[in-house]
């Protein structure tokens, strides 16, 4: 109980799991196929700047729109009853448990030409494209990470105190005045933390644009093109993918404290 | 408790069907009698019967079942052992340790799949073995443990230091006080450590995709695989079995929960 040596098997596991791994992709990036060092792999990551700018920007818009959503979801779950509050978030997670791939093929049916949505909308004389455009890529990203924002997002908020609201309110606070001053300031580090939860996967997903997107492609179905074809490149790619992640928790890091996500 | 305004109620219903759509078309569709995803033809069973039948699903059911109740095991024995070592690590140490082992949760999922696709091929050029069960199970222990760490965790720094020390002035040695005491007090955290890496195994793609080689496949690998063709009802009919078994076990375990905090309460 004591002792330290407990920790030392997964020490070991980590360093041969998760470390050796990633020193593995590392090295892949600056070798050829017969193990000589290059850049070339490095160069050709290059050539697919642009998707890497598209992914970037699908989880930006996306991590947005979860957030917008989420943020009044939450505020409304935390002031309900705790027995309430409880059946609420289990309600949220349930559809978490439904495989990832059925809900999008779900969505790629609903969305489709002559599908329920389609069928509704031309009957009421709307003719658009609902599948198939960046729009359908985003509406996927968030539906598949809104439980993601709302989870952190409803633990900052029901720990806050409720006697403080109401001294805000006998201070005499209106309630723009009791949301700008207490309760925004005291969700921060949930903000941050779903910020996090939805954007690093919504970056790095695949399929989901080349299911809703019409085959478009977003720097995860890259990835895992070379997967097969050239697993020197897809290192190189996936280097990049993790220097871009790194650097985007290490901004987000500085506006709150990690410790409080709540997985 | 104030209650909720009608346009609070009206948003959250749009957001709870805004999250069921998709699950609605899987039901749907399992009691359609029609192959087909756009006709709908009249109530069928028929897919129920069906699953049981299809030799490659059951057996793909049954390789998630055994991965996930395997890596579970593992990865909560090693992660409540690793915790408990970790929680003796001060300052720096114990920092890298946590970054280092919180490293698979914040990697894109496709990037541990990658590079332990690298790994698992580079091993296998040199003791000549294929990617398969074995390689999944690690690659799931591997990204489950975390997970452990983080629910266990947090209970050791709750649990009140002196009473493993009570427990040995009273006569335990080191192994009764843990096993005895200290587990109890940690048991909501292992168990729901187990669960959670129970779950994530369960329906995890990614990293399956990258590490399960030509052989092996799980049920989320069978219904990638069937995303190319049409539709496959009989997915969709194990689907949502699986779905109404989980949802079960959530609700009863959820209302045990409420019945156990009313009760002490009282």
């Amino acid at each position: 109980m004591k002792s330290k040596k407990l920790a030392l098997p997964y020490a070991v596991w980590m360093a041969v799991f998760t470390l050796v791994p990633l020193v593995l992709i590392i090295t892949n990036s600056f070798q050829d196929k017969s193990g000589n060092f290059t850049l070339s792999n490095i160069s050709k990551a290059w050539e697919y700047r642009e998707v890497f700018l598209y992914s970037l920007e699908i989880a930006f818009v996306s991590t947005l729109i979860c957030l917008l959503l989420a943020y009044p979801m939450s505020y409304m779950i935390s002031r309900m009853s705790e027995k309430a509050q409880s059946i609420i978030i289990m309600l949220i997670t349930v559809p978490m448990w439904m495989n990832f791939l059925l809900r999008l093929l779900g969505w790629v049916i609903l969305l489709s030409d002559g599908g329920p949505i389609d069928t509704v909308l031309s009957f009421v004389g709307i003719n658009v494209k609902l599948k198939d455009n960046d729009g359908a890529v985003i509406l996927g990203m968030v539906y598949e990470y809104l439980p993601f924002m709302i989870m952190p997002l409803h633990t900052v908020m029901s720990k806050i105190d409720k006697n403080l609201i109401e001294a805000a309110q006998d201070l005499g606070s209106n309630s723009f005045k009791v949301f700008s001053k207490v309760v925004f300031p005291l969700s921060i580090p949930g903000i941050v933390s779903g910020i996090t939860m939805v954007f690093v996967p919504s970056a790095s997903t695949f399929l989901v644009a080349q299911y809703l997107g019409g085959n478009k492609k977003m720097i995860g179905d890259i990835i895992e093109e070379t997967f097969r074809s050239n697993q020197n490149v897809g290192s190189a790619l996936a280097l990049c993918l993790m220097i871009i992640i790194l650097i985007f928790i290490v901004i987000t890091n500085q506006f709150g404290d990690e410790e409080a996500v709540g997985v | 408790m104030k209650k909720l305004h009608l346009p609070s109620k009206l948003y959250m219903l749009l957001i709870f069907m805004f999250l069921y759509a998709p699950i609605t078309v899987f039901v749907v569709l399992s009691f359609n009698d029609a192959n087909s995803a756009t006709n709908l033809d009249g109530f069928t069973f028929r897919w129920y019967g069906e699953v049981f039948r299809d030799r490659m699903l059951m057996q793909s059911l049954r390789n998630s079942l055994l991965i996930a109740s395997l890596s579970a095991l593992f990865s909560t024995i090693l992660g409540t052992v690793a915790s408990i070592g970790m929680y003796n690590f001060r300052g720096a140490p114990r920092r890298i340790f946590q970054t280092v082992s919180n490293i698979p949760i914040i990697n894109p999922e496709i990037v541990t799949g990658f590079s332990l696709m690298l790994f698992f091929t580079f091993l296998g050029t040199i003791f000549n073995f294929e990617m398969g069960f074995i390689t999944v199970l690690l690659a799931h222990i591997g990204f489950c443990t975390p997970y452990v760490i983080l629910s266990v965790s947090p209970k050791l720094r709750q649990m009140d230091k002196h009473i493993y020390e009570a427990a040995l002035d009273l006569g335990c040695n080191q192994w009764q006080a843990f096993f005895k005491v200290v587990l109890f007090e940690l048991l909501p955290g292992i168990i729901s450590g187990f669960l959670i890496s129970f779950t994530y195994s369960l329906d995890d793609f990614v990293i399956s995709y990258f590490t399960c080689g030509p052989q092996f496949q799980t049920m989320p690998i069978v219904i990638y695989n069937s995303l190319r063709r049409p539709v496959y009802p009989k997915i969709s009919a194990l689907s949502t079995m699986l779905f109404v078994v989980i949802i079960t076990v959530l609700l009863v375990t959820n209302i045990r929960d409420l019945r156990a905090s009313k009760s002490d309460k009282k």
